[in-house]
């Protein structure tokens, strides 16, 4: 292995360089500590600080609320069916494009990364203007599949990185000693990818749960919890039960993320080195 | 007959054989339902985009107009609208050059001395915000930035609030406070993208070899001249690579603006409130033609820097 810049850093870093990294920390991160100390704010009129005291309260109403749960299980249900879609359509794209060279292969790595390196507005009002021109009313479904396109690239990155540190001669193997292609899949390749999948998953469920851009372009009167959330930032009309409700966003995004990140930490490694 | 030794049984081996002996047929069939997908639903709406780009709003009935002409284009031209796309390149321009120059410092540390433990914290301590809810970030900011807010009161408990209120009356950047100010809206376009373009960075940065560094030193060069001619240099790919992500999610977001800024509009916007309130999405679809186009010069720009051996 050559030496890398990491292996060479013996001297330690300077103090100016040690305090702009950790002020970035900082920066990344007191706008979501302050986001929980909101929500045991006993204002409820501003966004006043320091808050003038603290309760749990406001947690007990925010459960209690229908249109909180509603949208919950709405955003929850779009994001199942996306990354279903999702986790097929980027399983079966990596296992074309991830050690084969054809002409095309570029223009459709392009074409899988496009919907998330194009702003969402575009990404948006293209479905918009789709469903508009063949007279597709809007609907629980068009909010899937506008989430599931931009979902695609995340389970694919996650799969490409992991099916090309998966050694070609454990296939040829499998291969030798009578296995079939469908056998060699299930038993050889699905136990190493299985996390990556998982990994990718997780990110497209989190992704896909807090999408709000495409979704406003792509929904009727369906209100997802990140609509929701956004008629609160526009119009604030129940400030504790925002603040308990970003709260709550925070927990349940966290956990996915997390987890993909333990899942795949591997894979980031050997594409570092 | 083919003289192999193993001989098909089922029908799944034999399709299994066929697809072996024959790549351009898995590939065609791995291929086939995502292309399909993407192919059909994703280019057919950005086709179908284009095309409603050169269509009409009749002004009487409100219905669109299946004619094609350049009606659209020739408004795009008209000054308000110029001045919406300039102000939306400035801002993307602004927030990217902010990005890089917070990035370059955590990312060198975190590719040149972070290690173990340290390292996996700084990695989640960027990845963390970069996957993390938008809306309850943006959320974060609208708390931060308000008026009885945790920034105005700091400032005042170290006594400079003369310095917020400076900037806030300065014309272009300010406004009444900092959530109506595009001050405010940069801030949080800065905070909100910045992940995106250390992680490039760091990546970029792990590639460079150590003995570079140590060679530079040993040539004679201050750990000044070193940053600016070797690491600098080849952490290019990756600044390009962030900086994609930084002006293309600047440019696209209509919903920072919405919630943190004065009024003027930003090219998402427009692009919303014409679909929406206006009903006139032959004009919003040319709208969005313009970040396309703007991103498309800016990604053959950044190809040339070679962002895409670093995504």
């Amino acid at each position: 292995m050559p030496s890398s810049l990491a292996n060479s850093g013996r001297l330690g870093a300077s103090l100016p360089l040690k305090l702009a990294t950790w002020a970035v920390v900082l920066f990344l991160h007191v706008p979501l500590m302050l986001i929980i100390l909101y929500a045991f704010s006993a204002d409820d009129k501003s966004y006043v600080f320091p808050p003038p005291g603290l309760t749990t309260k406001w947690f007990a109403v925010a459960l209690a609320r229908d249109d909180v749960w509603a949208a919950i299980k709405m955003s929850a249900e779009i994001a199942l069916y996306a990354t279903a879609i999702a986790l097929v359509l980027g399983a079966l794209a990596a296992g074309a494009l991830a050690r084969t060279q054809f002409f095309g292969r570029e223009a459709i790595n392009l074409l899988l990364i496009l919907p998330i390196a194009l702003p969402g507005v575009v990404t948006g009002i293209a479905l918009r203007s789709a469903y508009h021109t063949l007279e597709i009313p809007f609907s629980f479904w068009t909010i899937v599949i506008g989430h599931a396109t931009f979902c695609v690239v995340v389970v694919y990155n996650n799969a490409v990185a992991r099916l090309r540190r998966i050694s070609p001669s454990l296939v040829e193997a499998s291969m030798d000693l009578g296995a079939n292609v469908f056998q060699t899949f299930r038993y050889v390749l699905l136990p190493q990818l299985g996390t990556a999948l998982l990994a990718g998953g997780l990110l497209a469920f989190a992704l896909s749960f807090d999408e709000v851009i495409v979704t406003t372009f792509t929904a009727g009167q369906q209100t997802t919890l990140p609509i929701w959330m956004l008629q609160e930032l526009i119009r604030p009309r129940q400030r504790p039960v925002t603040n308990v409700v970003a709260v709550f966003i925070i927990a349940l995004t966290f956990i996915p993320i997390i987890a993909a990140y333990w899942l795949t930490r591997s894979d980031e490694d050997s594409q570092n080195r | 007959m083919p003289s192999s030794i193993h001989t098909p049984h089922s029908l799944l081996d034999r399709l299994s054989d066929l697809l072996y002996q024959r790549k351009g047929l898995m590939l065609a069939v791995l291929l086939t339902p995502p292309l399909l997908w993407f192919g059909v639903i994703y280019l057919g709406s950005l086709l179908s985009l284009l095309a409603n780009s050169f269509f009409r709003l009749d002004d009487f009935t409100g219905q669109v107009v299946k004619e094609l002409g350049f009606g659209n284009f020739i408004t795009l031209f008209e000054p308000a609208n110029v001045d919406v796309a300039v102000r939306s390149i400035t801002m993307a321009l602004a927030v990217t050059l902010a990005a890089a120059v917070l990035a370059l410092p955590i990312a060198y540390y975190m590719a040149r001395y972070a290690r173990g433990p340290q390292k996996a914290l700084l990695y989640v301590a960027v990845m963390l915000p970069l996957w993390s809810s938008y809306l309850v970030r943006l959320y974060a900011w609208k708390l931060l930035l308000a008026k009885e807010g945790a920034i105005s009161w700091a400032l005042q408990q170290v006594h400079m609030q003369w310095l917020l209120d400076a900037l806030l009356a300065t014309p272009w950047i300010g406004g009444n406070s900092l959530s109506f100010s595009p001050m405010g809206t940069f801030m949080v376009f800065l905070y909100m993208w910045l992940p995106f373009m250390i992680l490039p960075i760091q990546a970029a940065m792990e590639r460079i070899p150590g003995s570079f560094i140590e060679a530079s030193a040993d040539l004679g060069a201050a750990p000044g001249a070193t940053f600016k001619h070797v690491v600098l240099p080849l952490a290019m790919p990756g600044i390009a690579a962030g900086s994609i992500f930084t002006f293309s999610l600047t440019l696209g977001d209509y919903i920072i603006p919405q919630v943190i800024g004065n009024s003027t509009m930003y090219i998402g916007q427009v692009v919303f409130k014409q679909q929406g309130v206006a009903g006139n999405l032959p004009f919003a679809a040319a709208f969005s033609l313009v970040p396309i186009i703007v991103i498309a010069v800016y990604l053959w720009l950044a190809k040339r820097k070679g962002a895409f051996d670093a995504i």
